[in-house]
């Protein structure tokens, strides 16, 4: 024991005398950006990671809140037409000055038919160019998150990306390689040095950069490690200085070694059920659907001991919600993360007044590898679930499976998990998980849910300008919701990454790493 | 000798046909890759528009067919993870798996035939007994087992050896290579230690079993009656013909390196083909798993017919079989 916390900081130390930590962070995550074109994928990893190489207009600084990045001020002018000003003495990392044309071609490269970026912003007709550094966005409406969505859209320089022919986003479908996948050239904070797919990205310093750098940084070495037993092996190796996501199952041995420790924080990403109100069960023993009945849907809700999970299978590091978003999300109230309390007694009362006193059958669908400790969750609810009287069925399957069947509603309860991102703003669970399904809503609304006061607040929030205004409507739909058991809320699952002593890095709640905000202490 | 490698390879496009078959049947249980390509806010018609240009709301027979016949004329399509061909991915990735496997396979040889040869000789010493022990462990270990210990010992108690990737490598044309560097010698010594241990110790019992049994027969008999030194009696008779099953069997254990080599890559983050399959798995990525597939049916098809020319060469026999079946 003695020999080994010996050769670890014999480890660490060997790491400073060679200089190879000197104000290089190298960085792992579970695996590699799918490419550097960012209007190519909608990947939240693959985002910002290409943040460090593009900026949007706007961006969200370390607490989530927008300020201003390319754009230095922006105002409604008409309620569809926004405009911005674009910040002076702006250049790319091949020398290109930024001006209102890369907005112009970016912005619409983004929502061009075939972008997959497209429902990132929508409601973009057109880019109007006032003069060299002035824009305006025409809207087909009013648009109250016009800003939030845009800290996701990053600017390309428009010269750049005619002489590669790559002014139209990549199609995957069509066969062809495009330029913008394996190189870059924006305005960031860091400028790319070499790319070796799923072994290797290297980025070093933007000297030129238009803002005061707070990171300290000059190399940011990022290697994608899969296994999460190798990934921590790296760091507590020295190899690595900051890895994410640091396996939850890992952490006490995380935090027992020398010179290294958890990062670990509740997330935006809340964990719910959803539950199926159609008309019949996917895979039930009694006639029509149970499920539809308040009663027992409320009986589902008081079967479940959130606590117990949180301790037994999270660390106590989840927070347990009633409310589907965080509470750093525009929507959310006190009243509406009020949970039902467990209380199997009372489930079991509610099953026999619904008329199932014997409970009944039905499939608990859950991925067992897309959110934190998902199957084991799942493995405890169904028993928790058959404590109440229920005979629930888990199916736990890979995400391209369980998430197929949620699309075509072939599932009765069903996991999943939603974060708001890249709004950050309860409209989008407004729009895609509690308005009857119709065009570009209720994606992810569950089967035969339909109430109208919801659908009505749901199109009313999405052109109020009013912040005030705005704000009690999403509430009210929400709590709406709480009411109507239309959803069954676990909890916010916990961030998780691991780092060296000497690294300071924020942790934000969507899970993102900034290396713009990281500094190493030698 | 032309006849037989004319049928071969007629048979390998069968046998590259039927498995991409089979694995455009497995592939519609692999789920839908489309929720891994859109936002988390994509509307459902965004959802629709985005499988209708994959061609995923097509029949298995429409979309088996568009495959071979683009692959027929050498385009294996874009992956749908990274927008990069395939062909490309398999080309940048290949001298990562084929340096592995030829290590792996070397030290397997180079240790394994030595140690099958003394274990043979001296079969009731005690360095004998606990090699045939240890080697039974080594056998029956699960390989991700050995290499996240091997991990755990030699890059995080000992520091000596990095844990995950190649090291520095060097470009030479499309080949990368980790040979060239000190970073990446020592990086190939984890895994292909990982990779050969299994293969280790087969062949090591393999070359025991056969050596004494070799060491039974009449001519070596007569031949010590010859008074022949024990020397050139154990290698330069015996060992002859112990080696001939032990290729075959090798040969045939090469394609299970190349497979085996997934498990290995994967632990040590070695970013070969065995990892970029598995990533194709995970995300439903079709162009490349597809592709990966077909590549490696021809891999075990090559070194199939690669073993059954060399038999010929090493066994004279058979080329007399040959030539007086021709008569």
């Amino acid at each position: 024991m003695m020999y080994r916390d010996l050769m670890m900081t014999a480890a660490v130390l060997g790491c400073i005398a060679t200089g190879a930590s000197a104000e290089t962070l190298r960085y792992a995550t579970a695996r590699d950006v799918y490419g550097l074109d960012p209007h190519a994928v909608t990947d939240s990893f693959t985002n910002i990671f290409t943040h460090h190489i593009y900026e949007p207009l706007v961006r969200y600084d370390a607490d989530m809140t927008v300020e201003p990045a390319l754009a230095t001020s922006w105002e409604v002018i008409e309620p569809a037409r926004v405009r911005f000003t674009l910040r002076e003495g702006v250049t790319f990392h091949g020398g290109e000055t930024f001006d209102a044309a890369d907005v112009q071609v970016s912005l619409m490269r983004a929502v061009d038919p075939k972008s997959p970026l497209r429902g990132n912003l929508p409601g973009l007709k057109a880019v109007e160019i006032v003069d060299d550094l002035t824009v305006d966005l025409v809207l087909e409406g009013p648009a109250p998150l016009l800003n939030n969505y845009l800290t996701n859209i990053f600017i390309l320089d428009s010269g750049w990306l005619e002489e590669h022919g790559a002014t139209t986003p990549i199609d995957a479908s069509q066969g062809e390689e495009g330029y913008t996948t394996n190189n870059a050239n924006g305005t960031g904070p860091f400028r790319l040095e070499s790319r070796r797919p799923d072994a290797l990205n290297v980025l070093v310093v933007n000297e030129d950069w238009w803002d005061t750098p707070q990171h300290n940084l000059t190399r940011i070495e990022h290697s994608p490690i899969g296994s999460d037993a190798t990934r921590v092996a790296a760091l507590l190796s020295g190899e690595i200085d900051l890895i994410e996501p640091a396996p939850l199952q890992d952490a006490a041995r995380i935090e027992a070694a020398e010179g290294v420790r958890m990062l670990e924080n509740p997330g935006l990403r809340s964990i719910m059920m959803g539950i199926n109100m159609g008309d019949s069960l996917v895979d039930g023993d009694v006639e029509g659907n149970p499920l539809k009945d308040l009663r027992v849907r409320q009986a589902l809700y008081h079967a479940i001991n959130m606590d117990l999970i949180r301790d037994r299978i999270m660390r106590g590091k989840s927070r347990v919600t009633g409310s589907l978003i965080a509470p750093q999300v525009t929507g959310y109230s006190e009243a509406m993360d009020e949970r039902l309390p467990y209380d199997p007694e009372k489930a079991r009362a509610l099953l026999a007044e619904a008329g199932y006193p014997d409970g009944f059958a039905f499939n608990l669908n859950c991925p067992n590898d897309r959110y934190v400790n998902d199957e084991a969750i799942c493995q405890a609810m169904a028993a928790m679930m058959a404590q109440a009287g229920f005979k629930p069925r888990l199916l736990a399957e890979p995400r391209q499976i369980h998430f197929q069947k949620v699309d075509n509603r072939e599932v009765d309860v069903f996991m999943l998990g939603w974060a708001t991102l890249p709004m950050l703003d309860g409209f989008s669970v407004l729009s895609a998980m509690l308005a009857t399904p119709e065009g570009e809503y209720g994606t992810f609304t569950p089967a035969g849910y339909a109430n109208p006061r919801v659908d009505e607040l749901t199109r009313g929030v999405a052109v109020e300008l009013d912040p005030e205004k705005r704000l009690s409507m999403m509430q009210e739909a929400l709590m709406l919701a709480h009411e109507d058991v239309a959803w069954l809320p676990l909890h916010q699952q916990p961030l998780s990454w691991a780092v060296r002593d000497s690294v300071e890095i924020p942790q934000a709640a969507d899970d993102l790493v900034r290396l713009w905000y990281a500094r190493i202490q030698n | 000798m032309l006849g037989f490698l004319i049928r071969r390879i007629i048979q390998s496009i069968f046998v590259m046909l039927a498995v991409a078959l089979i694995a455009f049947m497995m592939f519609r249980f692999m789920g839908d890759p489309v929720n891994s390509m859109v936002a988390e806010t994509a509307t459902t018609e965004e959802r629709e528009a985005v499988r209708e240009r994959l061609g995923l709301d097509q029949p298995l027979w429409v979309q088996y067919g568009r495959f071979v016949a683009r692959a027929a004329q050498g385009d294996f399509g874009l992956s749908w993870r990274n927008a990069r061909p395939v062909s490309t991915l398999l080309a940048e990735r290949f001298p990562a798996t084929a340096e592995l496997v030829l290590v792996a396979a070397g030290l397997s040889l180079l240790v394994g035939i030595p140690l099958g040869i003394l274990t043979a000789l001296k079969p009731g010493s005690l360095s004998a007994q606990t090699l045939q022990f240890v080697s039974l462990i080594g056998i029956s270990l699960p390989t991700f087992v050995t290499g996240i210990l091997l991990i755990l010992v030699f890059s995080v108690w000992l520091n000596w050896l990095p844990s995950f990737g190649r090291g520095t490598v060097v470009d030479i044309g499309w080949w990368s290579t980790g040979f060239l560097t000190v970073s990446g010698l020592k990086a190939l010594i984890l895994p292909s230690v990982m990779l050969c241990l299994f293969q280790l110790t087969l062949i090591m019992r393999l070359v025991r079993a056969e050596m004494m049994e070799v060491l039974r027969t009449d001519y070596i008999k007569f031949a010590r009656a010859r008074g022949l030194p024990n020397r050139s009696i154990h290698f330069r008779h015996a060992l002859k013909n112990t080696l001939i099953p032990v290729i075959t069997i090798f040969g045939l254990q090469l394609g299970g390196l190349i497979a085996f080599a997934i498990i290995t890559e994967t632990v040590f983050q070695w970013p070969g083909m065995g990892a970029l399959f598995i990533q194709a798995v995970s995300f439903g990525d079709v162009p490349v798993m597809a592709a990966y597939l077909v590549l490696v049916s021809l891999i075990f098809v090559v070194i199939n017919t690669s073993v059954d020319l060399l038999y010929a060469v090493l066994d004279p026999r058979l080329r007399a079989d040959a030539a007086r079946a021709a008569h």
